[in-house]
Protein backbone atom coordinates (compact mmCIF):
# COMPACT_ATOMS: atom_id res chain seq x y z
CA UNK A 1 0.00 0.00 0.00
CA UNK A 2 2.40 2.55 1.08
CA UNK A 3 4.72 1.23 -1.99
CA UNK A 4 1.86 2.01 -4.19
CA UNK A 5 1.24 5.51 -3.12
CA UNK A 6 4.88 6.13 -3.05
CA UNK A 7 5.11 5.14 -6.72
CA UNK A 8 2.60 7.22 -7.81
CA UNK A 9 3.71 10.11 -6.16
CA UNK A 10 7.20 9.43 -7.74
CA UNK A 11 5.66 9.12 -11.28
CA UNK A 12 2.76 11.93 -11.58
CA UNK A 13 4.65 13.77 -13.40
CA UNK A 14 5.34 11.24 -16.12
CA UNK A 15 2.29 9.82 -16.10
CA UNK A 16 0.28 13.50 -16.67
CA UNK A 17 3.15 14.18 -19.33
CA UNK A 18 3.19 11.01 -21.18
CA UNK A 19 -0.80 10.94 -21.34
CA UNK A 20 -0.64 14.48 -22.83
CA UNK A 21 1.70 13.56 -25.36
CA UNK A 22 0.00 10.31 -26.19
CA UNK A 23 -2.99 13.05 -26.80
CA UNK A 24 -0.87 15.39 -29.15
CA UNK A 25 0.72 12.87 -30.62
CA UNK A 26 -2.55 11.22 -31.92
CA UNK A 27 -3.90 14.70 -33.18
CA UNK A 28 -0.02 15.20 -34.91
CA UNK A 29 -0.74 12.67 -37.09
CA UNK A 30 -4.50 13.30 -38.63
CA UNK A 31 -5.96 15.72 -40.96
CA UNK A 32 -8.82 16.85 -38.91
CA UNK A 33 -6.72 16.23 -35.46
CA UNK A 34 -8.54 17.23 -32.74
CA UNK A 35 -11.97 17.39 -34.42
CA UNK A 36 -11.89 13.40 -34.03
CA UNK A 37 -12.50 13.65 -30.47
CA UNK A 38 -15.57 15.45 -31.18
CA UNK A 39 -16.77 13.14 -34.13
CA UNK A 40 -16.04 9.51 -32.79
CA UNK A 41 -18.70 9.29 -30.79
CA UNK A 42 -20.97 11.48 -32.70
CA UNK A 43 -20.36 9.82 -35.26
CA UNK A 44 -20.54 6.51 -33.52
CA UNK A 45 -24.08 7.67 -32.36
CA UNK A 46 -25.38 8.26 -35.49
CA UNK A 47 -24.42 4.73 -36.79
CA UNK A 48 -26.18 3.29 -34.00
CA UNK A 49 -29.22 5.77 -33.82
CA UNK A 50 -30.18 5.20 -37.47
CA UNK A 51 -29.84 1.63 -37.08
CA UNK A 52 -32.16 1.28 -33.99
CA UNK A 53 -34.28 3.77 -35.09
CA UNK A 54 -35.32 2.41 -38.61
CA UNK A 55 -33.99 -1.36 -38.14
CA UNK A 56 -35.36 -1.50 -34.81
CA UNK A 57 -38.08 0.94 -34.70
CA UNK A 58 -36.82 1.54 -31.03
CA UNK A 59 -38.49 4.23 -29.23
CA UNK A 60 -36.45 5.07 -25.99
CA UNK A 61 -36.84 8.64 -24.22
CA UNK A 62 -33.84 10.94 -26.01
CA UNK A 63 -32.73 8.17 -27.90
CA UNK A 64 -29.70 10.56 -29.10
CA UNK A 65 -28.26 11.04 -25.74
CA UNK A 66 -28.69 7.75 -24.41
CA UNK A 67 -26.96 5.86 -27.45
CA UNK A 68 -24.26 8.41 -26.25
CA UNK A 69 -24.20 7.64 -22.86
CA UNK A 70 -23.69 4.11 -23.71
CA UNK A 71 -21.25 4.72 -26.13
CA UNK A 72 -19.11 6.97 -23.53
CA UNK A 73 -19.22 4.86 -20.83
CA UNK A 74 -18.71 1.55 -23.25
CA UNK A 75 -15.41 3.31 -25.17
CA UNK A 76 -13.74 4.14 -21.64
CA UNK A 77 -14.34 0.70 -20.74
CA UNK A 78 -13.74 -1.36 -23.81
CA UNK A 79 -10.25 0.43 -25.28
CA UNK A 80 -8.89 0.56 -21.87
CA UNK A 81 -9.57 -3.53 -20.97
CA UNK A 82 -8.25 -3.92 -24.98
CA UNK A 83 -5.76 -1.81 -24.69
CA UNK A 84 -4.38 -3.48 -21.55
CA UNK A 85 -3.67 -7.17 -22.83
CA UNK A 86 -0.95 -6.15 -24.83
CA UNK A 87 0.33 -3.05 -23.32
CA UNK A 88 3.59 -4.37 -22.06
CA UNK A 89 4.37 -5.59 -25.48
CA UNK A 90 3.83 -2.46 -26.88
CA UNK A 91 5.96 -0.90 -24.52
CA UNK A 92 8.71 -3.49 -24.51
CA UNK A 93 11.00 -0.71 -25.41
CA UNK A 94 10.29 0.89 -22.15
CA UNK A 95 9.92 -2.41 -20.06
CA UNK A 96 13.52 -3.83 -21.19
CA UNK A 97 15.23 -0.86 -20.26
CA UNK A 98 14.04 0.42 -17.12
CA UNK A 99 12.07 -0.38 -13.95
CA UNK A 100 8.97 1.48 -13.33
CA UNK A 101 5.44 0.08 -11.99
CA UNK A 102 3.73 -1.71 -14.71
CA UNK A 103 0.22 -0.88 -14.04
CA UNK A 104 1.20 3.04 -14.96
CA UNK A 105 0.90 1.68 -18.49
CA UNK A 106 -2.40 1.32 -17.60
CA UNK A 107 -3.15 4.34 -16.26
CA UNK A 108 -1.37 6.60 -18.59
CA UNK A 109 -3.92 4.51 -20.96
CA UNK A 110 -6.65 5.26 -18.65
CA UNK A 111 -6.15 8.69 -18.44
CA UNK A 112 -6.14 9.37 -22.18
CA UNK A 113 -9.67 7.66 -22.57
CA UNK A 114 -10.69 9.53 -19.75
CA UNK A 115 -9.59 12.87 -21.49
CA UNK A 116 -11.92 11.73 -24.45
CA UNK A 117 -14.71 10.62 -21.97
CA UNK A 118 -14.98 13.95 -20.78
CA UNK A 119 -15.27 15.58 -24.36
CA UNK A 120 -18.03 12.67 -25.15
CA UNK A 121 -19.46 13.66 -21.41
CA UNK A 122 -19.37 17.74 -22.36
CA UNK A 123 -21.07 16.56 -26.20
CA UNK A 124 -23.88 14.77 -23.70
CA UNK A 125 -24.49 17.41 -22.09
CA UNK A 126 -24.80 19.70 -25.54
CA UNK A 127 -27.25 17.03 -26.34
CA UNK A 128 -29.41 17.31 -23.87
CA UNK A 129 -29.87 21.15 -24.51
CA UNK A 130 -30.39 20.70 -27.70
CA UNK A 131 -33.07 17.99 -26.99
CA UNK A 132 -34.65 20.31 -24.07
CA UNK A 133 -33.70 17.14 -21.58
CA UNK A 134 -34.32 18.52 -18.09
CA UNK A 135 -31.68 19.38 -15.85
CA UNK A 136 -31.76 18.19 -12.44
CA UNK A 137 -29.89 17.82 -9.77
CA UNK A 138 -29.80 13.99 -10.15
CA UNK A 139 -27.01 14.96 -12.56
CA UNK A 140 -24.72 14.75 -9.30
CA UNK A 141 -25.42 11.26 -8.83
CA UNK A 142 -22.99 10.84 -12.61
CA UNK A 143 -19.55 11.48 -10.01
CA UNK A 144 -20.01 8.88 -7.95
CA UNK A 145 -21.14 6.00 -10.57
CA UNK A 146 -18.39 7.29 -12.68
CA UNK A 147 -15.81 6.56 -10.03
CA UNK A 148 -17.23 2.96 -9.51
CA UNK A 149 -16.45 2.58 -13.62
CA UNK A 150 -13.28 3.86 -12.90
CA UNK A 151 -12.40 1.51 -10.18
CA UNK A 152 -13.97 -1.45 -12.36
CA UNK A 153 -12.14 -0.86 -15.35
CA UNK A 154 -8.83 -0.45 -13.71
CA UNK A 155 -9.52 -3.58 -11.39
CA UNK A 156 -9.95 -5.75 -14.57
CA UNK A 157 -7.37 -3.94 -17.01
CA UNK A 158 -4.47 -4.82 -14.63
CA UNK A 159 -5.66 -8.54 -14.55
CA UNK A 160 -5.57 -8.64 -18.47
CA UNK A 161 -2.65 -6.79 -19.06
CA UNK A 162 -0.96 -9.89 -16.40
CA UNK A 163 -2.50 -12.29 -18.37
CA UNK A 164 -1.52 -10.74 -21.03
CA UNK A 165 2.17 -10.59 -21.19
CA UNK A 166 2.47 -14.73 -20.70
CA UNK A 167 -0.47 -15.97 -22.63
CA UNK A 168 -0.35 -14.74 -26.09
CA UNK A 169 -3.66 -15.27 -27.53
CA UNK A 170 -5.41 -14.00 -24.69
CA UNK A 171 -6.42 -11.02 -27.02
CA UNK A 172 -8.51 -12.58 -29.26
CA UNK A 173 -9.79 -14.34 -26.77
CA UNK A 174 -10.78 -10.87 -25.34
CA UNK A 175 -11.93 -9.65 -28.18
CA UNK A 176 -14.52 -12.01 -28.36
CA UNK A 177 -15.99 -11.68 -24.31
CA UNK A 178 -15.66 -7.73 -25.10
CA UNK A 179 -17.86 -8.02 -27.90
CA UNK A 180 -20.06 -10.51 -26.04
CA UNK A 181 -19.83 -7.68 -22.96
CA UNK A 182 -20.88 -4.92 -25.06
CA UNK A 183 -24.34 -6.79 -25.93
CA UNK A 184 -25.26 -7.91 -22.10
CA UNK A 185 -24.29 -4.36 -21.57
CA UNK A 186 -27.18 -2.27 -23.95
CA UNK A 187 -24.87 0.14 -25.39
CA UNK A 188 -27.69 0.96 -27.98
CA UNK A 189 -30.96 -0.66 -26.02
CA UNK A 190 -32.60 -0.49 -22.81
CA UNK A 191 -31.74 -3.82 -21.25
CA UNK A 192 -34.57 -4.27 -18.49
CA UNK A 193 -36.87 -3.28 -21.74
CA UNK A 194 -35.76 -5.27 -24.60
CA UNK A 195 -34.31 -8.20 -22.34
CA UNK A 196 -37.17 -10.26 -21.93
CA UNK A 197 -37.47 -10.63 -17.73
CA UNK A 198 -35.95 -11.51 -15.54
CA UNK A 199 -33.06 -11.63 -17.37
CA UNK A 200 -32.71 -7.93 -18.59
CA UNK A 201 -33.01 -6.99 -14.65
CA UNK A 202 -30.29 -9.52 -14.18
CA UNK A 203 -27.91 -8.76 -16.65
CA UNK A 204 -27.74 -4.49 -15.12
CA UNK A 205 -27.47 -6.04 -11.91
CA UNK A 206 -24.83 -8.62 -12.16
CA UNK A 207 -22.86 -6.78 -15.31
CA UNK A 208 -21.20 -3.92 -13.82
CA UNK A 209 -20.55 -1.90 -17.23
CA UNK A 210 -24.60 -2.04 -17.84
CA UNK A 211 -24.88 -1.46 -13.87
CA UNK A 212 -22.92 1.88 -14.68
CA UNK A 213 -24.18 2.86 -17.98
CA UNK A 214 -28.21 2.53 -16.29
CA UNK A 215 -27.24 4.61 -13.41
CA UNK A 216 -25.56 7.27 -15.91
CA UNK A 217 -28.51 7.41 -18.14
CA UNK A 218 -30.85 7.58 -15.11
CA UNK A 219 -29.16 10.27 -13.41
CA UNK A 220 -28.10 12.57 -16.60
CA UNK A 221 -31.23 11.45 -18.66
CA UNK A 222 -34.08 10.78 -16.45
CA UNK A 223 -33.83 11.88 -12.86
CA UNK A 224 -33.25 9.04 -11.32
CA UNK A 225 -30.77 8.24 -8.38
CA UNK A 226 -28.68 4.96 -8.74
CA UNK A 227 -29.50 2.14 -6.64
CA UNK A 228 -26.58 3.53 -4.32
CA UNK A 229 -26.33 -0.06 -2.60
CA UNK A 230 -25.43 -1.62 -5.46
CA UNK A 231 -23.23 1.25 -6.40
CA UNK A 232 -21.11 0.94 -3.55
CA UNK A 233 -20.87 -3.48 -3.75
CA UNK A 234 -19.42 -2.22 -7.11
CA UNK A 235 -17.58 0.08 -5.75
CA UNK A 236 -15.49 -1.81 -3.19
CA UNK A 237 -15.60 -4.81 -5.53
CA UNK A 238 -13.96 -2.59 -8.09
CA UNK A 239 -11.18 -1.66 -5.11
CA UNK A 240 -10.97 -4.66 -4.29
CA UNK A 241 -9.94 -5.92 -7.71
CA UNK A 242 -7.63 -3.05 -8.46
CA UNK A 243 -5.66 -4.01 -4.83
CA UNK A 244 -5.48 -7.57 -5.76
CA UNK A 245 -4.13 -6.58 -9.13
CA UNK A 246 -1.43 -4.04 -7.90
CA UNK A 247 -0.22 -6.80 -5.23
CA UNK A 248 0.09 -8.89 -8.22
CA UNK A 249 1.90 -6.55 -10.54
CA UNK A 250 3.73 -5.62 -7.69
CA UNK A 251 4.62 -9.63 -7.71
CA UNK A 252 5.19 -10.85 -10.70
CA UNK A 253 6.09 -7.92 -12.59
CA UNK A 254 10.04 -8.62 -12.36
CA UNK A 255 9.13 -11.78 -14.09
CA UNK A 256 7.35 -9.79 -17.49
CA UNK A 257 11.09 -7.94 -18.99
CA UNK A 258 11.79 -11.67 -19.15
CA UNK A 259 9.04 -13.01 -21.13
CA UNK A 260 8.77 -10.80 -23.53
CA UNK B 1 38.57 2.16 4.25
CA UNK B 2 36.63 0.82 0.91
CA UNK B 3 33.21 1.69 0.97
CA UNK B 4 31.20 -1.35 -0.98
CA UNK B 5 28.62 -0.07 -3.09
CA UNK B 6 27.18 -3.22 -4.65
CA UNK B 7 27.20 -6.68 -3.16
CA UNK B 8 25.98 -9.60 -5.36
CA UNK B 9 25.86 -12.91 -3.08
CA UNK B 10 25.30 -15.92 -5.12
CA UNK B 11 23.14 -14.03 -8.09
CA UNK B 12 21.36 -16.37 -10.74
CA UNK B 13 19.31 -15.54 -13.08
CA UNK B 14 17.08 -18.02 -14.95
CA UNK B 15 14.89 -17.26 -17.90
CA UNK B 16 11.87 -18.91 -17.81
CA UNK B 17 11.26 -19.79 -21.80
CA UNK B 18 7.63 -20.25 -20.98
CA UNK B 19 7.92 -19.19 -24.29
CA UNK B 20 4.50 -17.12 -23.84
CA UNK B 21 2.33 -20.57 -24.16
CA UNK B 22 -0.42 -20.03 -25.78
CA UNK B 23 -4.16 -21.02 -24.94
CA UNK B 24 -3.69 -24.29 -27.30
CA UNK B 25 -0.50 -25.29 -26.00
CA UNK B 26 -2.31 -24.82 -22.29
CA UNK B 27 -5.54 -26.79 -23.00
CA UNK B 28 -3.63 -29.15 -25.14
CA UNK B 29 -0.72 -30.00 -22.16
CA UNK B 30 -1.69 -31.31 -19.15
CA UNK B 31 1.17 -30.77 -17.52
CA UNK B 32 0.97 -27.55 -16.11
CA UNK B 33 3.73 -25.22 -16.56
CA UNK B 34 5.55 -26.90 -18.62
CA UNK B 35 9.02 -25.03 -19.31
CA UNK B 36 12.37 -24.52 -20.31
CA UNK B 37 14.83 -22.97 -18.04
CA UNK B 38 17.93 -21.20 -19.08
CA UNK B 39 20.40 -20.06 -16.38
CA UNK B 40 21.61 -17.29 -18.37
CA UNK B 41 23.49 -16.66 -15.11
CA UNK B 42 24.88 -19.25 -12.98
CA UNK B 43 25.67 -18.24 -9.11
CA UNK B 44 27.75 -15.41 -9.22
CA UNK B 45 29.25 -13.43 -6.20
CA UNK B 46 31.21 -9.94 -6.20
CA UNK B 47 31.49 -7.21 -4.03
CA UNK B 48 32.40 -3.30 -5.58
CA UNK B 49 34.11 -0.29 -3.69
CA UNK B 50 33.58 3.52 -4.22
CA UNK B 51 35.56 4.56 -6.90
CA UNK B 52 35.51 1.46 -8.72
CA UNK B 53 34.99 1.31 -12.45
CA UNK B 54 34.32 -2.59 -13.54
CA UNK B 55 34.55 -3.68 -16.79
CA UNK B 56 32.45 -6.40 -18.02
CA UNK B 57 33.73 -8.81 -21.04
CA UNK B 58 32.93 -12.03 -22.43
CA UNK B 59 31.19 -13.30 -25.71
CA UNK B 60 27.96 -12.56 -27.07
CA UNK B 61 24.84 -14.34 -24.87
CA UNK B 62 27.32 -14.59 -21.94
CA UNK B 63 25.12 -13.02 -19.62
CA UNK B 64 26.49 -9.49 -19.04
CA UNK B 65 23.64 -7.66 -20.23
CA UNK B 66 21.39 -9.95 -18.07
CA UNK B 67 23.54 -9.57 -14.42
CA UNK B 68 23.35 -5.24 -15.41
CA UNK B 69 19.78 -5.54 -15.90
CA UNK B 70 19.55 -7.52 -12.76
CA UNK B 71 21.48 -5.03 -10.96
CA UNK B 72 19.80 -2.03 -12.39
CA UNK B 73 16.43 -3.61 -10.60
CA UNK B 74 14.32 -4.16 -13.72
CA UNK B 75 14.57 -7.71 -12.89
CA UNK B 76 15.44 -9.34 -10.04
CA UNK B 77 17.78 -12.54 -9.39
CA UNK B 78 16.08 -15.82 -8.63
CA UNK B 79 18.05 -16.72 -5.98
CA UNK B 80 20.96 -15.29 -4.22
CA UNK B 81 20.86 -11.22 -2.89
CA UNK B 82 21.93 -7.97 -4.74
CA UNK B 83 22.44 -5.27 -2.01
CA UNK B 84 23.31 -1.72 -3.67
CA UNK B 85 23.07 0.00 -0.16
CA UNK B 86 20.40 2.48 -1.11
CA UNK B 87 22.45 3.97 -4.10
CA UNK B 88 20.48 5.35 -6.58
CA UNK B 89 21.33 3.16 -9.94
CA UNK B 90 20.85 3.72 -13.54
CA UNK B 91 21.11 1.36 -16.89
CA UNK B 92 22.25 3.62 -19.44
CA UNK B 93 19.63 3.16 -22.12
CA UNK B 94 19.32 4.98 -25.12
CA UNK B 95 16.33 6.28 -25.86
CA UNK B 96 14.05 5.08 -23.13
CA UNK B 97 10.13 5.78 -23.55
CA UNK B 98 10.88 8.04 -26.99
CA UNK B 99 7.41 8.39 -29.08
CA UNK B 100 8.69 8.93 -32.45
CA UNK B 101 5.36 11.33 -33.49
CA UNK B 102 6.72 13.65 -30.75
CA UNK B 103 9.47 16.69 -31.56
CA UNK B 104 12.95 16.20 -29.89
CA UNK B 105 11.95 18.85 -27.29
CA UNK B 106 8.97 17.05 -26.17
CA UNK B 107 10.72 13.56 -26.07
CA UNK B 108 13.56 15.13 -23.75
CA UNK B 109 10.65 16.04 -21.03
CA UNK B 110 9.43 12.58 -21.32
CA UNK B 111 12.17 10.64 -21.29
CA UNK B 112 13.42 12.67 -18.38
CA UNK B 113 10.83 12.24 -16.35
CA UNK B 114 10.74 8.48 -17.13
CA UNK B 115 14.24 8.41 -15.77
CA UNK B 116 12.80 9.84 -12.59
CA UNK B 117 13.59 13.75 -12.91
CA UNK B 118 10.99 16.51 -12.13
CA UNK B 119 10.10 18.82 -14.68
CA UNK B 120 11.85 21.42 -13.53
CA UNK B 121 15.19 20.04 -13.43
CA UNK B 122 14.92 19.07 -16.74
CA UNK B 123 13.99 22.26 -17.99
CA UNK B 124 16.99 23.47 -16.12
CA UNK B 125 19.54 21.18 -18.29
CA UNK B 126 17.21 21.16 -21.42
CA UNK B 127 19.88 24.11 -23.27
CA UNK B 128 22.74 21.83 -22.32
CA UNK B 129 20.89 18.67 -23.80
CA UNK B 130 19.79 20.23 -27.20
CA UNK B 131 23.45 21.69 -27.43
CA UNK B 132 25.13 18.23 -26.67
CA UNK B 133 22.95 16.99 -29.22
CA UNK B 134 24.18 19.20 -31.98
CA UNK B 135 20.69 19.20 -33.43
CA UNK B 136 20.08 22.78 -33.93
CA UNK B 137 16.22 23.41 -35.66
CA UNK B 138 15.37 19.84 -35.80
CA UNK B 139 14.84 19.72 -32.11
CA UNK B 140 11.30 20.88 -32.80
CA UNK B 141 10.76 18.40 -35.63
CA UNK B 142 8.95 15.03 -34.98
CA UNK B 143 11.93 12.30 -33.69
CA UNK B 144 10.44 10.02 -36.88
CA UNK B 145 11.80 13.01 -39.42
CA UNK B 146 15.12 12.24 -37.51
CA UNK B 147 18.04 10.70 -39.33
CA UNK B 148 19.18 7.13 -37.18
CA UNK B 149 22.41 9.02 -36.22
CA UNK B 150 20.75 12.43 -35.12
CA UNK B 151 18.46 9.61 -33.30
CA UNK B 152 21.13 8.56 -31.14
CA UNK B 153 22.98 11.69 -30.68
CA UNK B 154 19.46 12.68 -29.06
CA UNK B 155 19.43 9.79 -27.16
CA UNK B 156 22.99 9.86 -25.72
CA UNK B 157 22.38 13.50 -24.96
CA UNK B 158 19.38 12.78 -22.89
CA UNK B 159 21.33 9.56 -20.92
CA UNK B 160 23.92 11.71 -20.17
CA UNK B 161 22.58 13.75 -17.39
CA UNK B 162 22.00 10.99 -15.27
CA UNK B 163 24.24 11.71 -12.36
CA UNK B 164 22.88 8.30 -10.41
CA UNK B 165 25.12 6.89 -8.00
CA UNK B 166 25.73 3.45 -9.87
CA UNK B 167 26.29 3.91 -13.10
CA UNK B 168 25.37 1.16 -15.76
CA UNK B 169 26.53 1.24 -19.16
CA UNK B 170 25.92 -1.39 -21.83
CA UNK B 171 27.51 -0.63 -25.22
CA UNK B 172 26.68 2.72 -26.16
CA UNK B 173 30.10 4.28 -26.70
CA UNK B 174 29.58 3.96 -30.76
CA UNK B 175 27.26 6.70 -31.50
CA UNK B 176 27.18 8.81 -34.16
CA UNK B 177 29.84 10.42 -36.70
CA UNK B 178 33.41 10.65 -35.11
CA UNK B 179 33.40 13.55 -33.43
CA UNK B 180 30.25 12.76 -31.78
CA UNK B 181 31.84 9.83 -30.67
CA UNK B 182 34.99 11.13 -29.24
CA UNK B 183 32.88 13.90 -27.15
CA UNK B 184 30.05 11.05 -25.94
CA UNK B 185 33.46 9.48 -24.83
CA UNK B 186 34.82 12.31 -22.68
CA UNK B 187 31.17 13.02 -21.10
CA UNK B 188 31.46 9.09 -20.19
CA UNK B 189 34.64 9.48 -19.22
CA UNK B 190 34.11 12.86 -16.73
CA UNK B 191 31.29 11.18 -15.70
CA UNK B 192 32.97 7.93 -14.08
CA UNK B 193 35.73 9.81 -12.62
CA UNK B 194 33.60 12.67 -11.27
CA UNK B 195 30.19 12.08 -10.80
CA UNK B 196 29.39 8.16 -9.93
CA UNK B 197 30.13 6.22 -7.06
CA UNK B 198 30.79 3.05 -9.19
CA UNK B 199 30.06 2.22 -12.81
CA UNK B 200 29.89 -0.99 -14.18
CA UNK B 201 30.86 -0.73 -18.05
CA UNK B 202 30.02 -3.78 -20.81
CA UNK B 203 32.06 -3.55 -23.70
CA UNK B 204 33.77 -5.26 -26.70
CA UNK B 205 36.21 -2.45 -27.09
CA UNK B 206 38.76 -3.51 -24.96
CA UNK B 207 41.23 -0.25 -25.61
CA UNK B 208 38.01 1.82 -23.84
CA UNK B 209 37.97 -0.71 -20.66
CA UNK B 210 41.90 -0.48 -20.19
CA UNK B 211 41.59 3.68 -20.60
CA UNK B 212 38.41 3.61 -18.27
CA UNK B 213 38.52 0.96 -15.76
CA UNK B 214 40.55 0.32 -12.80
CA UNK B 215 39.06 -3.59 -12.34
CA UNK B 216 37.70 -6.26 -14.76
CA UNK B 217 35.48 -8.91 -14.52
CA UNK B 218 35.06 -11.77 -17.27
CA UNK B 219 32.03 -13.71 -17.75
CA UNK B 220 32.15 -16.91 -19.54
CA UNK B 221 29.10 -19.20 -20.53
CA UNK B 222 27.03 -17.56 -17.58
CA UNK B 223 29.86 -18.14 -14.78
CA UNK B 224 32.71 -15.34 -13.48
CA UNK B 225 35.90 -16.68 -14.92
CA UNK B 226 38.08 -14.10 -13.95
CA UNK B 227 38.15 -10.64 -11.07
CA UNK B 228 40.76 -8.97 -11.19
CA UNK B 229 42.70 -5.93 -12.37
CA UNK B 230 42.09 -4.59 -15.87
CA UNK B 231 45.57 -5.42 -17.77
CA UNK B 232 45.73 -8.78 -16.50
CA UNK B 233 42.08 -9.91 -17.20
CA UNK B 234 41.88 -8.35 -20.43
CA UNK B 235 45.44 -10.32 -21.80
CA UNK B 236 44.17 -13.24 -20.73
CA UNK B 237 40.81 -13.10 -22.86
CA UNK B 238 42.82 -11.66 -25.78
CA UNK B 239 45.05 -15.07 -25.35
CA UNK B 240 41.73 -17.04 -25.51
CA UNK B 241 40.27 -15.26 -27.71
CA UNK B 242 43.34 -15.32 -30.18
CA UNK B 243 43.30 -18.87 -29.94
CA UNK B 244 40.30 -18.88 -31.12
CA UNK B 245 38.10 -21.17 -28.88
Amino acid sequence: MKRLLRDLKKYRFYLLYSAKSELRAEVAGSYLNWLWWILDPLLFMLVYSFIVRIVFSAREQYFAAFVLVGLTVWNFFNKTVQGSVGVIRKNKSVVSKIYLPKYLLILTNMLVLGFKMAVSLALIFLLMIVMGVPFTLHILHAVPVLLVLVLITFGIAVFFMHFGVFVRDLYNVTTVLLRMVFYMTGVFYSLPLRVPAPYGELLVRLNPVAFVTESLRGALLYGTAPDYLLLAIWGAVGLALSLCGILMVYRYENSYAKVI
Amino acid sequence: MAVPTITAQDVRIVYKTLKSMTIRNSLLSFRPGRMELFEAVHPMSFETYEGDVVGIIGKNGSGKSTLLRAVSGIFSPDSGTLNTYQNTVSLMALGVGFRPDLTGRENIFLSGLLLGYRESQIREKLQEIIEFSELGDFIDRPVRTYSSGMFSKLAFSISAIMEPDILLIDEVFSVGDAKFKKKSYQKIKMLLEERVKTAMVVSHNMDTLRKLCNRVLWIHEGTLRADGPTEEVISAYEAESAEGK
